[in-house]
């Protein structure tokens, strides 16, 4: 896999070679409009993927991962969700520009995504080879009987036990794990350039878990697919991701490829994720608690959003809002692909 | 974006109560009350709000009938029968030389009676036996919505006569048999609320620490199951005003020289294409009154559902 | 597990209804005593014998016929001792949640005894039943739905005092409230507020006050903080540890994550398709495992470091979990498990220190319930 198209902001890639991001998000806003007054779910997020590689975006509930997952699929709850500001750039082309029926057909055979709940996306009325043939007799207006086979293949593909045979089931007769397989078959039907896999693993028990990550790792790797896995835990991207975006209050706080996160954070706020989770292979007294609760987004704190909950904060903190900047190795060398949202950046680097 | 509203309201840090950030924090949240929340609620719904002006109009106007009707609705005229709308009669005359729209302020009166009266009844029945459907189950549930199913598979307006026959004309043999006929759909939609707030997690827990069955109903299930029949309450009470026109229509509702909408309908179905303004004022006065309840209804089934904070 | 217990008799379980006295007075008062008898350090307040659960899998609209059953628990034993912490882990299905519902008397027991104190509660009622359930509350997993929205803080904790009157007279339960919001990190004045003025978080620590209200001996915590946010999960574990040694706990802990298992357990119990497959010290589990199923599980657990994620051997299992309801037969693990042979489809292991260990003075000689059972480290240590 690719580790080396990892873009902190700043230095943009300029899109045209053959290097080119499948996906590149600038600059992306998405609002929210409630009764209480408008959510800024999204403020200002940039990240890219390439061909074959796989972006990590980490993130709590209301960090805003899911919001520009659904922003850059089309599918925003809108109203009362809008993108306010920002592009969208799907092979260079800014699909934010694009009518909906243009996007619509961009939907499967360019991008697809698989949910956190395959069960309530996958409809309850249709069998399970009807809803993978339709993706072919859609998009591709095969015949029903080729659309059915095509259907086995890819339940096949994805390691369904006894596919022919099951191929008329309905979802509820799966188990979870053959569920989110169906899910990703779905996503792969049409081969598409980009999947987004939204939490795909989190409904899932431990052991079905490992299968299900590896097996779209293996499929990843096969059709050479950019992916974007958008989840909470820590455990699951340090398997499988080249890089990694923090996202906290719909900003990106920290990038970086996938082990040097790890080993050295360059965010309070990523340190404090690492540090809160128990780990499995030690035994620690009292485990690090990050103070207080993800930010309110209708009345985000001012300067950095995490400064009321980080141990580190001065008074700069409190009034600037602090960009994504590159970070330095103590001689000033630029540390690839690595990026830090935080005013002490390097003194958490290296301190 | 469910996370997102729910997180929202307290900002306070939840591990050291005491520090600054929390302090600051502290002031700026309102406390709201449940009952302040549900009204902020339903008024900010355009529609609720139409609604409720409607219902208020409607009973100020049966309050206040003998001050705002300008003649006694039951006074014959026989010299000015079947008066066009115009200056002495703002509504026109019936046949009778009666005043229209005196005829059609008094009949509020029994619009809400009888309405607000046969829901009120229909509820209380129909609770009582939804909640003991819905607790009890089994064998319980299985004879009580037998029962529900018979009342509710009857016609309305046949059962009605039937029983108006046998107990004769007036107001409450019309309550008694609007109630028995409607308490099927209460006690229907109180059980299946009381069905699936039985599983609910915090009956569990009440029962893990030992609270007894009236408590687990009263406390637990009934203010968790009760915002569905209200709601139907508020959006019925216009259907039982039109059923108890349709009685008086057919001639079996409260007696014809009482002033009442089905009445006045009844009697102007002579005059059809001749003297329209008989028929047209009553029911504009029966569309508002159902239209009023139906959206206080919708309004109040949106504002008490504490899903949609 | 929801789909069962959703199923089940939930109204021969409701208290009051059809409960007839069987306990007589004199008894009934032995039995409140014994309960309210302190018990030392360490001994054994809890054993569970036996414990079986089977909800009957009906057909038929009106003649219900029963059909099978689903096997949700099926046969579980095992101590809890003062002051400690059973974690008991297992995925979805094992039947984990029904124990905790079984040991909460939430639902009746098909077979088996619980052991509070000597007394065996799963045949209590009455006064005694009540003093029990005084003393055995409950964490529940959802935030969301284990608080009445309609009532509020200050109800929902003090309700456990309108239960029980004597524990608290009535002009001091206000402020008893208040302490108990104190005692988990929340604001007392947040006494007037209604659940969904909280974040999840927060919620978790009004449950947990409502659960401590009562000052019990043992609380049961199901899945405690897999619905919260990975930064609010440490806040709330840290809680309970720090209630735990305040006043003096017994917890049993379940949960899927074995990561927060291993934090806030002594002793942890596997369970597999309504079976304790393994049970030992943390240590024994974690890192001298002895059953194929808790090496499988422990080797699949995604570590948050790439590097020591790479020097692991990974064992992934093939295939799903058997439904309970049609169990494999002799061991159950059988049908995914690599060492699995002839013997294991008719003869069931039983849970027991493996004879090979037996005598001898290793942390793998704890019990497990494997024919073949041999160590196997599977967390690069």
């Amino acid at each position: 896999m690719t580790t080396s198209s990892i873009t902190a902001e700043v230095p943009r890639q300029r899109g045209g070679d053959a290097e080119a991001p499948v996906l590149e998000v600038r600059d992306l806003h998405v609002e929210f409009a409630t009764r209480e007054g408008v959510v800024k779910a999204v403020n200002g997020v940039n990240y890219s993927v390439s061909s074959g590689e796989t972006l990590a975006v980490l993130g709590e509930s209301g960090s805003g991962k899911s919001v520009t997952a659904q922003a850059i699929m089309g599918i925003l709850d809108s109203p009362p969700g809008r993108v306010s500001k920002g592009e969208i750039l799907f092979r260079g082309e800014d699909i934010l520009k694009l009518p909906e029926s243009e996007r619509r057909k961009l939907r499967g055979p360019k991008m697809a995504m698989i949910f956190q709940d395959a069960l309530s996306a996958l409809n309850p009325v249709y069998s399970v080879g009807n809803q993978l043939g339709e993706m072919f007799r859609v998009h591709q207006g095969m015949s029903k009987k080729d659309a059915k086979a095509k259907a086995i293949d890819l339940m096949e593909r994805v390691k369904i036990p006894a596919a022919r045979s099951r191929v008329n089931d309905y979802p509820h007769q799966f188990s979870g794990g053959m569920r989110q397989r169906i899910m990703i078959a779905m996503a792969l039907a049409l081969e598409p350039d980009l999947i987004i896999a939204d939490e795909p693993t989190t409904a899932l028990d431990v052991t079905v878990q490992a299968q299900v990550m590896d097996l779209l790792a293996d499929l990843q790797r096969e059709y050479n697919m950019g992916l974007i896995l958008i989840t909470h835990d820590l455990g699951v991207v340090a398997d499988v991701a080249d890089k990694i975006a923090v996202m906290y209050a719909g900003r990106i706080v920290e990038q970086a490829p996938v082990h040097e996160l790890y080993k050295r954070p360059a965010h309070p706020y990523t340190r404090g994720l690492l540090d809160s989770i128990p780990r499995l292979d030690q035994k620690g007294q009292e485990l690090y608690a990050i103070k207080g609760l993800p930010p309110n987004l209708l009345k985000a704190p001012s300067g950095c959003a995490f400064n009321p909950r980080c141990p580190k904060a001065q008074d700069i903190c409190r009034t600037e809002v602090p960009a994504l900047l590159p970070v330095t190795e103590r001689d000033g060398t630029e540390l690839a692909g690595r990026g830090s949202a935080c005013h002490f950046r390097e003194e958490q680097l290296h301190g | 974006m469910t996370e997102l509203t729910k997180s929202t309201s307290v900002a306070g840090d939840a591990t050291a109560p005491a520090k600054g950030a929390n302090a600051e924090a502290e002031p700026a949240i309102a406390r709201v009350t449940q009952w302040g929340e549900i009204r902020h609620r339903f008024l900010a719904n355009k529609l609720a709000v139409v609604g409720l002006g409607l219902v208020l109009l409607l009973f100020l106007t049966a309050l206040f009938a003998p001050l705002l009707a300008p003649h006694d609705p039951y006074a014959q005229d026989l010299t000015n029968t079947l008066q066009d709308p115009g200056s002495g009669h703002l509504l026109g005359t019936d046949a009778l030389g009666r005043d229209q729209l005196s005829r059609i302020i008094y009949g509020t009166r029994i619009a809400v009676v009888i309405g607000l009266a046969s829901i009120f009844l229909a509820c209380l029945i129909g609770i009582v036996i939804g909640a003991l459907a819905g607790y009890f189950g089994r064998a319980t549930d299985s004879v009580l919505m037998r029962i529900a199913d018979v009342f509710f598979a009857f016609p309305l307006l046949i059962g009605a006569i039937v029983i108006i026959i046998v107990m004769g004309r007036g107001i409450m043999p019309v309550i008694i048999s609007l109630a028995i006929f409607s308490w099927p759909t209460v006690s229907r939609l109180l059980r299946s609320s009381i069905l699936s707030v039985r599983e609910a997690d915090y009956v569990l827990a009440a029962r893990a620490l030992g609270a007894d069955t009236r408590r687990i109903i009263v406390r637990h299930i009934i203010p968790n199951s009760i915002a569905a029949v209200m709601a139907y309450a508020a959006f019925s009470v216009g259907g039982a005003i039109v059923a108890e026109a349709s009685l008086s229509f057919l001639g079996v509702g409260v007696s014809p020289e009482v002033p009442e909408w089905g009445n006045m309908l009844a009697a102007a179905k002579d005059f059809m294409g001749v003297k329209d303004f008989l028929w047209t004022y009553p029911s504009i006065a029966i569309v508002l009154t159902v239209l009023g309840f139906v959206f206080v209804g919708d309004g109040l089934r949106d504002a008490l559902d504490p899903k949609l904070r | 597990m929801a789909e069962f217990d959703k199923k089940d008799d939930a109204v021969d379980a409701t208290p009051g209804i059809s409960e007839v006295d069987v306990v007589e007075a004199a008894t009934e008062t032995a039995a409140v005593a014994a309960i309210e008898a302190p018990v030392d350090r360490g001994e054994p307040i809890l054993q569970v014998r036996n414990l079986v659960k089977h909800f009957p899998l009906t057909q038929g609209i009106l003649f219900k016929k029963q059909i099978g059953a689903v096997r949700a628990v099926d046969g579980v034993s095992f101590d809890l001792h003062q002051g400690e912490t059973l974690g008991i882990v297992g995925e979805s299905g094992c039947g984990k949640s029904t124990v905790a519902k079984l040991l909460m008397l939430l639902e009746t027991a098909t077979s088996g005894e619980v052991f509070y104190k000597g007394q065996d509660i799963t045949k209590l009622s009455g006064r005694a039943l009540k003093a029990v359930r005084r003393n055995i509350q409950m964490v529940f997993q959802d935030p969301y739905t284990s608080l009445n929205p309609r009532m509020t803080v200050g109800d929902i904790i003090g309700e456990p005092f309108e239960i029980h009157p004597e524990v608290a007279p009535k002009g001091d339960r206000r402020r008893k409230v208040q302490e108990l919001l104190d005692v988990v990190g929340l604001n007392p004045e947040y006494i007037n507020r209604y659940p969904h003025q909280f974040s999840g978080g927060q919620r978790q620590r009004i449950g947990i006050a409502r659960g401590l209200a009562l000052q019990p001996e043992i609380i049961i915590c199901d899945e405690p903080v897999s619905a919260l946010d990975v930064s609010v999960q440490a806040q709330v574990i840290n809680l309970m540890a720090k209630l735990q040694d305040e006043f003096n706990l017994s917890y049993i802990f379940i949960a899927h994550d074995l990561s927060i298992v291993r934090h806030i357990s002594d002793r942890v119990g596997v369970m597999y398709l309504g079976r304790m497959a393994e049970i030992g010290s943390d240590e024994q589990i974690y890192e001298h495992p002895t059953h194929p199923y808790t090496q499988a599980l422990l080797s699949a657990v995604p570590v948050p470091d790439p590097e020591a994620r790479e020097g692991r051997e990974r064992i992934i299992l093939t295939g799903d979990v058997p439904s309970p309801a049609n169990p494999p037969s002799g061991c159950r693990f059988r049908t995914r498990c690599w060492k699995a042979e002839e013997r294991c489809s008719t003869e069931e292991p039983v849970l027991a220190i493996p004879t090979r260990f037996q005598g001898v003075n290793t942390p793998a000689a704890h019990e497990s319930a494997c024919h073949f059972a041999e160590e196997k480290a599977v967390l690069a240590i």
